[in-house]
This record gives C-alpha cells, sequence and structure tokens, in this order.
C-alpha cells in the first residue's frame, strides 16, 4: 500500500450508523413508558453494566468465529472457570475483602482478575490445542468437540469445588448506590461499566491502530489472503483465542461479583446469552457485538420492568426481530 | 428385508448385538423381575427413537440442532396436561396426541423456516437459545405446566398397574396394565424407528445424504434444499414428540427435569455419536449402552469413589463420585468424536462387514 504514488487518501468506508442510533432510540422511548425519570436513569445504568458484562464475555466468541470460522459451544465453561478461580483469591482473604476502604478491597479484586484471566487464558491454550485443531474447517465435529469440552469442564469444576452454590460477597466499599438526587446508582454498577468501556476501547484501539489489529481485521475479512501474504494466521488466532478465554474469565468475575455467587451452571446460563449477543451484533464484529450487549441488556432490564412475564423471552424475541431486518446481525463483517 | 427397508445393519456382529438387545427388551418383564429392569428397558425403548429421530437431522442432514430436547419435552406436556386436565380416559390420551404432535411440527416448520432466512451457521445457536426460552417458558407458567413440579397424572384403567389382565396362574407371570404399557412403549418405538429406516432410505433421504456431504451440489441437480431440510427438522420433530408421549406415558409424569432439560439434549448427543452417526442402528446401541451405563455403571462409580476415598486417595473420590459419571461420558464423548466419529456401528461395520454391502452405499 505504501507504493502508492498518489496523494490522496483512500476512501473513508460509509459509516453505518443505524444499529448505532438503535439502543440509543431504545432508550428514549423507553422515558415516557417507564414514567418516572428517576427509575429510567436507574434502569439504564443497570442495562449499561449488564451490558458491558455480557460484552466483555462474548467479545473473544465473535473475533473467534469471525478470524477462523470456528464455533465454540465451550465458550461459557471460560466464564465459569474465571469465576471459580476468583474464589480461590477472595476466599483466604475475606478480610480485605470486609474492610470498608476502596484500595484495600481493589488490592484483592485486582489480583483475583488478573489470576482468573490468567487461568482462564491459560485453558483457552488447551482447549485451542487440544480440541479444536484437530477439527478445523469442520463445522459439525467443533460443535461437538467443544460441547463435550463443555460437559468435561463443568463437571471437573464440580468434582473440585463440589455442586453447591459458592457465595461470592461484593466487596464493602463497592456495595451500596451513589445517590444523585432522587436517582440511585449501585456503586459496582459503575464500576462495571468503566470496566467494560475499558476493554472495549482497548480491542478497538488494537484492532484499528496497531499492525496486529490490522492483520486480525483482515483475516476476519478474508482468511486465505493473509495466509498468502506470509502471515501465520494459526498463531495469530491462538492468541485472540487466548485473549477471548481471558476476556471470558474476567467477565465471569464480574458476573459472579453482580450475583454475588458462582455455581458451574452460570456458563450454560451465559452461553445462551452472548449467543444471542454474538448473533445480534452479526458474528466477527466487535462493534456489533458492543451494541448486542446493551440491547440484550437493556430489552432485559426494561422489559423484566415493564412486562416481567415476557421478559423471560424477550432475548428470542430481540434476536427474531433484529434478524428480521439485518439477516446476518447488524454489521455483517464475514463473507461467509 | 421389506421392514429394514433394505438397509440392514451389514455386520454380522451388529446383527447378532442388535438382536440380543431386541430380544432382551422384548422379554424384559419376564427375564428381569422388579421395577428398576423395566423402567431401564422403557428408557432404552423411548430414548431409542428419540436418538434415531435425532440421527436423521444430525447424522443424515449434518445439521446440530440444539431444540430437540424441546419438542420431546411437548409431546410430553401435550399428554401429561391432557390427561391431568381431563382426567384417566382415552379421549384424553387422543386429545394429547392431536394437540402434541401438530404443535411439534408446527414449531419445526417456524425455526426451520426463520433459520433459513438467517446464515446456515446460525441454526445451531438458534435452536439453543430457543429451546432455553422454552424451557424457561414451561417452568414459569405454572398453571399450564406445574412449574418445577411438573405434572402427575394417572393413566387410564386398563394401563394401570392393578388392572390385571391375565392371572399369574396360567403361565406363572402376571401380565399387568404395567407390562402392557411397557409392550406399548416397545411397539411404538419399535415402529417409529422402522419408520425412520423408511425415511432415510427413501428418495427422499438419498437427497438429505446430498445436502451433508455438499448442499450446494444438491442445489445444482435441482433439489429444494430449503424444502427438504425443512421437513426432515418436521419429522424428527414429530417423532421426538411421540417419543416424549412414551415417556410421559410410561412414567406417569412430566416435568423438567424428565422431559426438557439441557442434560437430556447432550445425553441426545452423546448417545447419537458413540452408536455411529447417519445409521440410524446406532441409535439403539447408543441408547442402550448409554442408558445402562446411566443406571448400572454408577453405581460401580460410587464403589469405586468410596474405596478410594478410604484409601485416603486426594481428588480421586470426588472425580469418582457417582454424580459426576458426566465426566467420564465426556470425555468418552470427545475420544469417540476425535478417534471414532462413525460410532460403535460404523466401526463394527468396518472391521467385521461385507465390503460388497458398504460399496453400494
Amino acid at each position: 500500500m505504501t507504493d502508492l504514488a498518489a496523494t490522496d487518501p483512500l476512501p473513508k468506508p460509509k459509516r453505518d450508523l443505524a444499529p448505532i442510533l438503535l439502543p440509543i432510540a431504545l432508550a428514549l422511548v423507553m422515558i415516557p413508558l417507564i414514567g418516572s425519570p428517576s427509575t429510567w436513569l436507574t434502569l439504564t445504568a443497570a442495562s449499561l453494566a449488564m451490558g458491558m458484562m455480557i460484552f466483555i464475555m462474548a467479545s473473544g466468541l465473535t473475533l473467534v468465529f469471525g478470524l477462523m470460522d470456528v464455533l465454540n459451544f465451550g465458550h461459557g465453561a471460560f466464564i465459569a472457570v474465571g469465576a471459580y478461580v476468583a474464589t480461590l483469591v477472595f476466599a483466604p482473604f475475606a478480610a480485605s475483602i470486609q474492610a470498608d476502604s476502596l484500595w484495600v478491597n481493589l488490592a484483592v479484586l485486582a489480583p483475583a482478575a488478573l489470576l482468573s484471566m490468567a487461568v482462564s487464558g491459560a485453558l483457552g491454550l488447551v482447549v485451542e490445542r487440544v480440541l479444536i485443531l484437530p477439527v478445523y474447517g469442520q463445522h459439525l465435529k467443533q460443535i461437538l468437540m467443544t460441547t463435550g469440552g463443555l460437559i468435561v469442564a463443568e463437571q471437573t469444576l464440580y468434582a473440585l469445588w463440589g455442586p453447591q452454590i459458592i457465595p461470592m460477597p461484593l466487596p464493602t466499599s463497592l456495595r451500596g448506590s451513589f445517590i444523585l438526587g432522587d436517582v440511585a446508582i449501585a456503586k459496582y454498577r459503575v464500576l462495571a461499566t468503566l470496566i467494560g468501556l475499558a476493554v472495549f476501547i482497548a480491542i478497538q484501539l488494537v484492532l484499528n491502530r496497531t499492525k496486529l489489529g490490522l492483520l486480525i481485521r483482515a483475516g476476519v475479512e478474508n482468511r486465505e489472503m493473509v495466509e498468502a501474504l506470509g502471515y501465520r494466521i494459526r498463531r495469530l488466532f491462538l492468541g485472540v483465542f487466548m485473549t477471548g478465554s481471558a476476556l471470558a474469565g474476567l467477565g465471569g468475575v464480574m458476573w459472579a461479583l453482580y450475583r454475588e455467587q458462582v455455581h458451574a451452571s452460570m456458563s450454560d446460563e451465559l452461553t445462551v446469552l452472548i449467543f444471542v449477543v454474538v448473533i445480534i451484533g452479526g458474528l466477527g464484529s466487535i462493534g456489533g457485538c458492543f451494541i448486542g450487549a446493551i440491547l440484550v441488556a437493556m430489552v432485559a432490564n426494561y422489559g423484566g420492568f415493564l412486562v416481567p412475564k415476557l421478559a423471560l423471552v424477550s432475548n428470542i424475541q430481540l434476536m427474531v426481530a433484529i434478524l428480521m431486518w439485518r439477516p446476518r446481525g447488524l454489521y455483517a463483517v464475514t463473507s461467509r | 428385508m421389506m421392514i429394514l427397508s433394505g438397509d440392514p445393519p451389514r455386520s454380522r456382529v451388529l446383527t447378532l448385538v442388535l438382536i440380543v438387545i431386541i430380544l432382551a427388551l422384548a422379554a424384559t418383564p419376564f427375564l428381569f423381575p422388579g421395577a428398576k429392569a423395566l423402567n431401564v428397558a422403557a428408557k432404552i425403548c423411548v430414548f431409542a427413537a428419540l436418538v434415531a429421530s435425532y440421527d436423521l437431522l444430525l447424522g443424515y442432514t449434518g445439521s446440530v440442532s440444539f431444540a430437540h430436547t424441546m419438542f420431546y419435552g411437548i409431546g410430553s406436556y401435550a399428554i401429561a396436561i391432557a390427561l391431568y386436565g381431563m382426567g384417566p380416559n382415552w379421549a384424553a390420551v387422543a386429545t394429547g396426541i392431536v394437540v402434541g404432535l401438530p404443535l411439534a411440527a408446527l414449531l419445526a416448520l417456524a425455526i426451520g423456516l426463520f433459520s433459513l432466512r438467517v446464515a446456515a451457521i446460525f441454526f445451531a445457536m438458534i435452536t439453543l437459545a430457543v429451546a432455553s426460552a422454552f424451557q424457561v417458558l414451561a417452568s414459569q407458567l405454572s398453571w399450564l405446566t406445574g412449574g418445577e413440579d411438573g405434572r402427575s397424572f394417572q393413566l387410564p384403567e386398563l394401563l394401570r398397574p392393578g388392572t390385571v389382565l391375565i392371572p399369574k396362574g396360567l403361565f406363572g407371570f402376571e401380565v399387568n396394565g404395567r407390562i402392557l404399557t411397557f409392550y406399548l412403549v416397545f411397539a411404538v418405538s419399535a415402529l417409529m424407528i422402522l419408520a425412520l429406516l423408511r425415511v432415510v432410505n427413501s428418495p427422499f433421504g438419498r437427497v438429505l445424504q446430498a445436502i451433508r456431504e455438499n448442499r450446494f451440489r444438491a442445489e445444482a441437480l435441482g433439489f429444494r434444499t430449503v424444502f427438504h431440510l425443512t421437513y426432515a427438522n418436521c419429522l424428527a420433530a414429530l417423532v421426538a414428540a411421540g417419543a416424549g408421549i412414551l415417556n410421559a406415558l410410561w412414567l406417569r409424569y412430566a416435568g423438567p427435569d424428565t422431559s426438557l432439560s439441557f442434560s437430556i439434549m447432550l445425553d441426545i448427543l452423546l448417545m447419537v455419536v458413540i452408536g455411529g452417526m447417519g445409521t440410524i442402528y446406532g441409535a439403539i446401541i447408543g441408547a442402550t449402552i448409554f442408558i445402562l451405563a446411566q443406571n448400572y455403571l454408577q453405581a460401580l462409580m460410587g464403589v469405586a469413589s468410596k474405596a478410594a476415598s478410604e484409601a485416603g486417595l486426594p481428588l480421586l473420590p470426588g472425580l469418582l463420585h457417582p454424580d459426576r459419571w458426566l465426566l467420564w461420558l465426556g470425555l468418552l464423548f470427545i475420544a469417540s468424536v476425535y478417534f471414532f466419529p462413525t460410532g460403535v456401528v460404523g466401526r463394527l461395520r468396518h472391521d467385521g462387514g461385507d465390503k460388497g454391502a458398504g460399496a453400494s452405499h
């Protein structure tokens, strides 16, 4: 590309704004329906926090599919593993969790999250090498293998930790809410939103501003071409897979703190949720995944408030509606 | 070979194993005393039919659906709700069948048509999402389904255990309503499996296999793949609902754990893969191995776990605990997808089957 003599810049790709406007429009439409502005603000903040957590968990899955056409049905296992590993750190430092100081709390929380990410990432390495490498390019076997992996991971967690629900108390300084006027926003939700935004921005920066990101994006669009140019895309893919697994682990810790409990069945429950998000967003699209996660969370929160019975199947309704509008998800980045 | 639709097991060992299984199932009420043996045999019959219907999808069209338990559950709940609401009479049984089967087929049609609109790759994910929504719905609509408790009901007079059809004095066995129910389950399951065998060996079944091998080429040959895939989905859903009806009739109960849970879906997947995909016979083998293991191997694991904990070994007691048997089956599952993708039936056919029949396939 550097050989181009022409000084005029390459034509910019057209920006597709409709999907971005969708969650904003949805939030605005809800104001009159919900009535009270303070309730609306609380619900919106809750949706944002929940959406960010789902995004963190789903981002790896969408990239893995986009880059290598690999359908990982065992992605949920990384989430549960991350959450369980965090309990290992939490248990011996229960006193620091109880302490009413943000810094003491964070001193436990941060290493716990990092350890979870490391373990999930390492597990990702094993899964990629053992389960996925032998069945590249065969969707049916990928689905079967990774589903088998999910069963094994879940059962191993039960065997190691026992089948009971493990409580995971929120650190004291993150309990309670910020009160602004008559609006209450839970402190932990603010933290979750901030972490989610940071992850999103980091992913976007890596994808759009670095050579690595350029290769990943090129690989998503046309794998053979990148290989033909001499890049070892398998290694690139392994890196993306491990990062995705690590992020799933981080998401697992955050989700466990949000629910204040850990159980291996969370992997099943969240697998469905992140699949819906990834399908809505368009397989392989980070931006779509981000918007999809927020939409799913908004529908869950607003729907849960307005029509609790309907909220049970709201994800499916949202998915059907979006796919009727755009059959390949909000942003179709792959040609597959 | 009319009854097998010209598709015999094609392996001497396999034929022998199948004959043994079928004779043992048929003779269970007389050979193995006790309620447990009869329960296991009935479950094998029901699951053989259910797994065979899933094989029509997975093995013959190559599409992975996670919504198969949903259809199974629709059948179970339809008969349970009908018998619960209308009382134990044959009209209620008929109502359950007349409502349950078309409902399952319609839902399969809807899912089929919807997922055809989107990329084919979404199919597995969409079925998973729909199935989980259905499961939540079934556990929440407790006025209809009984929620988490499910619905227990009574069978019509003729099928109750208390009804003695042939008194003990005549043959030395008492033939009661329970045994009649067992043979009902056995016969209907066998009929459904034979019907599936007919379907996969018809020209329609050949087209399904062509789609599995290369959808684009099948389309280029002029087959409407959309029609064939949706039709196969509906047929599989019908048989699954039928198996669900049998299951509910046998258990006299329908609830989320016995007819809808995700773990049943995993069981079905394991049975298909272990038995052998794309063979129908694999369903009988897979269901038999799996359910025997589920019922008798767990006891063995319990003994081993106890022994390990008494010997003071670390970790092993937890790993060998009877509740963890899915762990070992999961490992077996991965190994069999990797090493024996054709399952038990494929192995047997490959080793001992006559090569001529294999080549014409």
